[in-house]
């Protein structure tokens, strides 16, 4: 490996003195002692979270307030470290619009302290039902409560806007007759 | 009230004093710790300590939660931590001597404030009185002889704890400060060279450079910091070495050797060597501030005794010391500052460095000093 010789330029009068040096930094940190905080009060104040922020997994459900998730299971499966359990279920009787979508989760639980925030469900996810979303801090007193089960998962989610209607497009181009 | 205490017994009248002074001491110290903190915070962009408040002050509408942003009742829960704290004694130390440092610690850190004057008042013959526990003509040798015993509870402390970290912190804190006693000395030589002309009694007490400091006229009212600039350069950087303040901090040394020769002490026996550091400091911070900055003469070349006309104090000698002290505690905060300033500045010495800058650099620079100063006064005092 070629060598490269790095030429140190000789130390002048006043950086040998070395006290000018102090006083210049005593000047920087003086600054400092003026100057606003770079921190934030934590539990008062919280960070700005960027979008595409990777924080808890959560189920979201679309604009008109329904579940997306169709219990396909395609996120337990990718799941790296085997932190998502679906029990697949029959929809509900009292959904009559959702009818055709055929499965739902009858129980979704996703343990949060084997959970590694990969984002690897949302992205598999068919149905875009599971995101990451803005949440970064979880916690609680038992093994138990660090698992969110299906109704906190909803409750993290919320509603999410949606682009497809997809089982809604299938149920009306099945009504027309027109099936693929 | 006056004449109650007058009646009393002398013994018991310096008894009384000397715990008034230590009364104060005690506090500075404990503050200068939260101080540390909060300034350490502001210097690297946090706010630092601002969290514990008792729930009866949270009441209260603004002065709660000032107290609670200066973070006054930290100091207050580290306090109370620190007593009751179980104070456990390791199995492996020498025990008698590892009690005994700490306690070695307290001792010269308090014994020094004795010689130190704090203020002044004019008594009924317009003479500037020093307030003082002990005005005796030996002032700086006593600090300084028994301020370098500070350094014995270092090495017991070192050496009692029987483990290596703590013997490292032991030998570099005796070696580091009984070389930076030389220039130490050595730097306050002029400073007594000036003050003792020939003719006069001769006296090294602490008073008297401050007396000599309030003179009239031009010469008379400068401070030594100005007339000796070099010497207060090198009594500066010997009092942090001596202090074993950042950069120097060579016997804690946190980095490299854990915590020095406290590794092994926990809990109450841990907090007397830090009250102790910081009482080093304020004592320190007292003798610089009385040698080269005026004592308690408010500005240069405007004396107490001038500010007692002006403000009509002269016959007010218990409103006079009272303003004196308060001007002598402010320099002395001051200079406090500084020590916390520099600390978050410059990063510790390599230990070789420390010795280095000692022994080839402030020695001779203090040397030097001595002798321009001494030619200096030999050459200005009047010939007969």
């Amino acid at each position: 490996m070629a060598t490269v010789t790095v030429s140190r330029k000789p130390l002048s009068l006043s950086e040998r003195a070395y006290l000018p040096q102090i006083l210049a930094g005593m000047r920087i940190t003086l600054k400092h002692l003026f100057s606003p905080n770079v921190t934030l009060s934590y539990p008062e104040q919280r960070p700005a979270i960027p979008p595409g922020y990777r924080g808890v997994p959560t189920l979201v459900m679309d604009p008109h307030g329904r579940e997306k998730c169709v219990s396909c299971q395609l996120c337990e499966f990718v799941c790296p470290p085997k932190a998502i359990r679906i029990t697949p279920g029959a929809v509900p009787a009292d959904q009559p619009d959702r009818a055709h979508v055929e499965k739902a989760p009858a129980a979704f639980d996703i343990d949060m302290l084997r959970c590694i925030y990969c984002g690897l469900c949302q992205e598999v996810c068919p149905e875009e039902a599971i995101f990451l979303q803005n949440q970064f801090s979880m916690s609680g007193y038992s093994r138990d409560e660090m698992v969110n089960h299906k109704d906190r998962l909803y409750e993290l989610g919320g509603t999410l806007p949606d682009q497809h209607f997809k089982w809604d497009k299938k149920k009306a181009a099945e009504e027309h007759g027109n099936q693929h | 009230m006056i004449a109650l205490w007058s009646n009393l017994h002398p013994a018991l009248q310096m008894l009384l004093k000397g715990l008034a002074v230590i009364l104060v001491i005690f506090p500075i110290a404990g503050a200068s710790s939260l101080a540390e903190r909060k300034v350490s915070a502001w210097i690297q962009g946090r706010p630092g300590p601002n969290r514990a408040i008792p729930i009866w002050f949270a009441w209260v509408p603004v002065i709660g939660p000032m107290l609670q942003k200066l973070g006054v009742f930290h100091l207050m829960s580290d306090g109370v931590k620190m007593l009751f704290k179980e104070d456990a004694l390791p199995g492996h130390v020498n025990k008698p001597y590892f009690i005994l440092a700490p306690i070695l610690a307290m001792i010269p850190a308090f014994t020094t404030v004795t010689v130190v004057p704090f203020g002044a008042y004019l008594d009924a013959a317009g003479r500037t009185i020093p307030l003082m526990l002990a005005n005796v003509d030996v002032g700086i040798l006593a600090v300084f002889a028994v301020g370098s015993l500070g350094v014995y509870s270092l090495i017991i402390a070192g050496w009692a704890s029987n483990s290596k970290y703590p013997f490292l912190g032991g030998v570099r804190a005796s070696a580091q400060l009984i070389s930076y006693e030389l220039s130490m000395t050595l730097s306050v030589l002029p400073v007594f060279l000036w003050v003792n002309a020939p003719g006069t009694a001769g006296s090294l007490s602490l008073a008297r450079v401050v007396e000599f400091q309030s003179q009239p006229g031009f010469w008379g009212g400068t401070w030594f910091i100005f007339l000796m600039p070099v010497s207060a350069f090198v009594f500066l950087v010997s009092l942090y070495a001596e202090t074993n303040r950042q950069p120097f901090d060579m016997a804690e040394c946190d980095a490299d050797l854990v915590g020095g020769f406290h590794t092994e002490y926990g809990a109450f026996k841990w907090s007397l060597f830090f009250v102790a550091e910081y009482s080093h400091m304020v004592v320190g911070s007292a003798v610089f501030t009385l040698l080269f900055l005026g004592g308690w003469n408010p500005l240069p070349w405007v004396p107490l005794s001038d500010v007692a006309v002006w403000l009509h104090l002269a016959d007010a000698p218990i409103l006079l010391g009272l303003l004196s002290i308060a001007i002598f505690l402010g320099k002395v905060l001051c200079s406090i500052f500084v020590f916390m300033w520099v600390r978050w500045t410059i990063p510790r010495f390599r230990y070789d460095q420390v010795m280095k800058l000692g022994w080839q650099r402030l020695l001779p620079l203090a040397i030097a000093n001595l002798i321009v100063y001494a030619l200096i006064i030999a050459w200005l005092q009047p010939k007969n």
